[in-house]
């Protein structure tokens, strides 16, 4: 089996009296995408902010690449290599879409304390910053302020933002959220030709993205992870059913869907 | 040691603590359930002053004025509430402090054109004016003692209302959660008039102590107010407990600083490097204190639960 | 590397001309002055571009950068110090008093600032204006240096060569090179990869955080860039006004410099000299009309924040799309 590239060990975190992390393991292959499922409020995005940085465990360990990160901040751990991206956008909204991506570029191309020279000029940034928007189709909106953007042309951006920093793990928080069905198709597509070359932790609760990419799927209600597995074996588990999709082998009450 | 001075200083510290609460408090309110910054707030201070310094000669009652002069500057506040400052709830604190720093410039020029340029000595009646022997060899002045107990009562007051009664209550849930306060069908603007009149009167009236003993005088709130921020910060935004205890820290230690720095500091160093050197130390302790406290506690004593 | 002027004139932007045509201005109002013999158009001017200079800091880390300093008006007061202070002990060298000038400011804006940028939102307000008023008073304090009183200068910076700012003619010119150095240095920093990742950290930390940046420390490092332009800005003051008081760092002077910066439309160049030069006429032609000129200011200012945010380079751009439009 090959080596994990992201280990988590038993994690831990709870707020008051909430247990919003329930002792979970967790990890992620080389070149995987590895979906988080479960219904609101199971603590997916809570995971995702301690496996990121931005949130201290409780208890637990987090081991990237074989090294320990569980109390590295947010900026070391994208400098090893792992990017995350938000799920409400969260975008520097007074740069142009160009802009936001170039300074994702710049992180990794040297350092940042140069005050003379013209960074829009620096053909080293702008290059791949282009290729980058190009890649998610935002090529020809590239000098848009990125308030006047799309819902869905903002979440593209989220993802384009998040790829410019070259990672090697990729903490996808819901990337569909809010898209109509033909975005989602777009970005379902774009996140498959990525598969092998960046491994990801997906959360989604878009079930056609989670079954048509993941490699792995796991479980997560009220902070356990009930579950973990090839899409087959989650489909037809019986306490994913009940706990999640539950719900849905009785009469739905609320219609559409 | 000379006990009778370091007893009579803690007293002035505890008495400048007091009234520091009294400004820190509204401050702390406003900030804590509006989330909105006021530098005006000394400018109340130094309106309840004059008010009180005019009434007390009009009706030659020292007593009656400060009676008169409290709801009248909480009328002011009520004023400026609805003309500027619920324009402003939704926006981001640079505008608050701006607006807010017009508004002093407003009220400096108000009093000044109402009052005068100079400033207005406020008489204390004959039996404040005394002193009171506390123990065997140590008097304290009266009327700095009535300070103390006011301001101990209102603090006590204010402790009452805001954790027994129900405004109290939609005051500390107004604190964490304004949303929710308003779904529940509270009038979140009436709340907030309410406090920041409740605010203005507490300020008001720390001006209306302070004033006979050092005159009402134009921008004399600009000072104060800045301290009275150190102290809402060391005492955590939004916290009442915080600024009552930072407060009497910050009152203490400024005036135990003034007064006994240079002779600890002549135990180190030559007489002469002392005395140049204490007034300028004494004056900065406060902020080496702040700074102190938010190296460890960047949040202050008492920091605000999440919001 | 990139030239200060990428665009030919012709397709300046509004705003672009708004500056060609003010420096143009300030550049001739000596001969203006002369000619007509009204030096006090030429003491205004020179208050005025100090002023500027220290708004267009300010404008770095409030307008680009997001950090909202109630406390910048010390780096005024201490660049003013280091001109004074050593002026009372007989040392008048100009290369002295400039870089301690700029020196000590620096290592205030870093001291203060290493503590201060570990907050937020109001604490960050608050504590800037914290420090101001500790630096105000220990200089009221400071009864060898004049403390309340101020402490005059008999002469003023002295370089070895032909740089010569005893006269009013001499040292307006050094202030207009000053002014100009540090907008061309603004601008600079303001376009380079630094001012990127300040600019970003200013839109959303959390994301800047996420790629990879340690926003704290370009913060900090561009705090003390801005305190000590500003503690130049002391400097040149202090020279101007042949005397030094503590008021000059009060913290109602920060606000005055927020004012202006507000005023003059926050993150671009040359907004805050436009600002500086609206609050210093504004000042002269109110105080003249009534004593309580205080009030209307204040009046403006409050006004000013409700409804017109934008700033007078809003205006400017205003002004050049209602011409744009006329032309086509």
């Amino acid at each position: 089996m090959a080596q994990a590239l992201l280990s988590v060990e038993n994690l831990f975190k709870s707020f008051g009296g909430v247990t919003a992390t329930d002792h979970v393991d967790l990890d992620v292959t080389p070149g995987e995408i590895h979906a988080v499922i479960g219904p609101n409020g199971a603590g997916k995005t809570t995971l995702v902010a301690q496996l990121s940085g931005e949130l201290p465990p409780d208890g637990g360990r987090v081991t990237f690449d074989g090294r320990t990160i569980t109390s590295l901040p947010a900026h070391v751990r994208s400098r090893l290599g792992i990017s995350r991206s938000f799920q409400i956008t969260s975008l520097m909204l007074d740069m142009s879409a160009r802009d936001n991506v170039a300074l994702a570029v710049q992180a990794r191309a040297g350092h940042s304390f140069r005050f003379w020279s013209d960074a829009r000029s620096e053909r080293r940034l702008a290059e791949p910053a282009l290729a980058a928007l190009e890649q998610v189709g935002l090529a020809d909106r590239a000098d848009e302020t990125a308030r006047a953007m799309s819902h869905g042309e903002h979440r593209l951006l989220e993802i384009a933002v998040a790829l410019a920093t070259k990672p090697r793990l990729l903490l996808l928080d819901e990337p569909m959220a809010g898209m109509g069905v033909e975005e989602a198709q777009r970005m379902i597509g774009f996140l498959a030709d990525l598969k092998g070359k960046v491994s990801m932790l997906l959360i989604e609760h878009d079930m056609d993205a989670v079954f048509a990419l993941a490699d792995r799927i796991t479980v997560l209600v009220n902070g356990r992870v009930i579950a973990s597995g090839p899409p087959d074996r989650i489909r037809g588990d019986e306490a994913v059913r009940h706990a999640y999709l539950g719900d849905e082998s009785v009469e739905p009450a609320t219609g559409g869907g | 040691m000379d006990w009778t001075l370091f007893v009579t200083q803690l007293l002035n510290g505890v008495q400048l603590g007091v009234l520091l609460f009294l400004l820190a408090s509204g401050l702390t309110l406003i900030f804590g359930i509006m989330d909105f910054v006021n530098l005006a707030h000394g400018s109340l201070y130094m309106v309840g002053a004059y008010l009180c310094a005019s009434l007390t000669q009009w009706t030659g009652s020292f007593l009656l004025a400060v009676a008169l002069a409290l709801p009248l500057t909480a009328l002011v506040g009520l004023v400026v509430e609805f003309v500027v400052i619920r324009r402003l709830y939704a926006r981001n604190h640079l505008d608050h402090v701006l607006a807010t720093f017009g508004l002093i410039l407003c009220f400096d020029a108000a009093v000044q054109f109402l009052w005068g340029p100079a400033g207005m000595a406020i008489p204390l009646p004959a039996f404040l004016n005394g002193r009171v022997e506390l123990l065997p060899g140590i008097v304290f002045p009266t009327f700095r003692l009535l300070i103390i107990a006011v301001g101990l009562l209102v603090a006590l007051g204010l402790y009452l209302v805001v954790m027994r009664t129900r405004a109290g209550m939609l005051v500390r849930a107004g604190a964490s959660n304004r949303t929710m306060v308003s779904a529940l069908g509270v009038d979140i603007q009436t709340l907030f008039t309410l406090v920041f009149a409740a605010g203005a009167a507490m300020a008001g009236l720390a001006g209306m102590m302070i004033a006979p003993i050092t005159e009402a005088s134009i921008g004399m709130g600009n000072e104060i107010i800045i301290v009275a921020f150190v102290v809402i910060i060391i005492g955590g935004i939004g916290s009442i407990k915080g600024a009552f205890l930072a407060a009497l820290l910050v009152g203490l230690i400024d005036t135990m600083g003034r007064s006994f720095l240079d002779t600890f500091l002549k135990l180190f160093f030559s007489d002469q490097n002392a005395e140049t050197a204490a007034p300028a130390l004494s004056a900065m302790l406060i902020y080496v204190l702040m700074a102190t406290i938010l190296a460890f506690r960047p949040q202050g004593l008492f920091p605000p639960k999440g919001r | 590397m990139a030239p200060f002027l990428p665009i030919s004139p012709g397709r300046w932007p509004p705003r672009g001309w708004a500056m060609a045509i003010g420096l143009a201005l300030l550049a001739i109002l000596p001969a203006y002055v002369s000619l007509t013999g009204e030096a006090f158009y030429m003491d205004l001017a020179s208050r005025l571009m100090i002023l500027g200079m220290a708004a267009v800091s300010l404008n770095l880390i409030l307008g680009h950068g997001g950090m909202i300093s109630f406390g910048h008006a010390a780096y005024l007061g201490i660049g003013a110090y280091c001109v004074g202070i050593p002026a009372y002990y007989g040392i008048y060298d100009g290369f002295i008093q400039i870089p301690l000038a700029v020196a000590c400011s620096a290592l205030f804006a870093l001291v203060t600032g290493a503590i201060c940028l570990r907050t937020k939102g109001v604490y960050f307000i608050m504590i800037t204006m914290a420090f101001t008023q500790m630096v105000f008073f220990a200089f009221v304090s400071l009864e060898e240096y004049g403390g309340d009183d101020g402490l005059v200068i008999d002469l003023r910076s002295q370089f070895a060569g032909p740089v010569d700012i005893e006269g009013a003619t001499g040292l307006y010119y050094f202030i207009f090179a000053a002014l100009l150095a540090t907008l061309y240095l603004v601008h600079r920093i303001t376009r380079s990869r630094f001012g990127m990742v300040i600019e970003g950290a200013r839109g959303n930390e959390r994301r800047m955080h996420a790629i990879g940046y340690d926003t704290y420390r370009y913060r900090l490092t561009c705090y003390v860039i801005a305190g000590a332009i500003c503690g130049f800005a002391g400097a040149l003051l202090g020279n101007f006004t042949n005397f030094i008081s503590p008021e000059m760092m009060d913290w109602s002077a920060s606000g005055e410099l927020i004012f202006m910066v507000v005023l003059g439309g926050t993150g671009t160049l040359f907004g805050p000299v436009l600002g500086a030069a609206a609050f210093v006429l504004l000042e002269e032609w109110l105080s003249a009309i009534t004593i309580y000129w205080r009030f209307i200011f204040g009046a403006m200012l409050i006004l000013v924040v409700l409804f017109w945010r934008g700033g007078l380079n809003g205006l400017v751009d205003w002004i050049g799309r209602a011409a744009w439009r006329k032309r086509s």
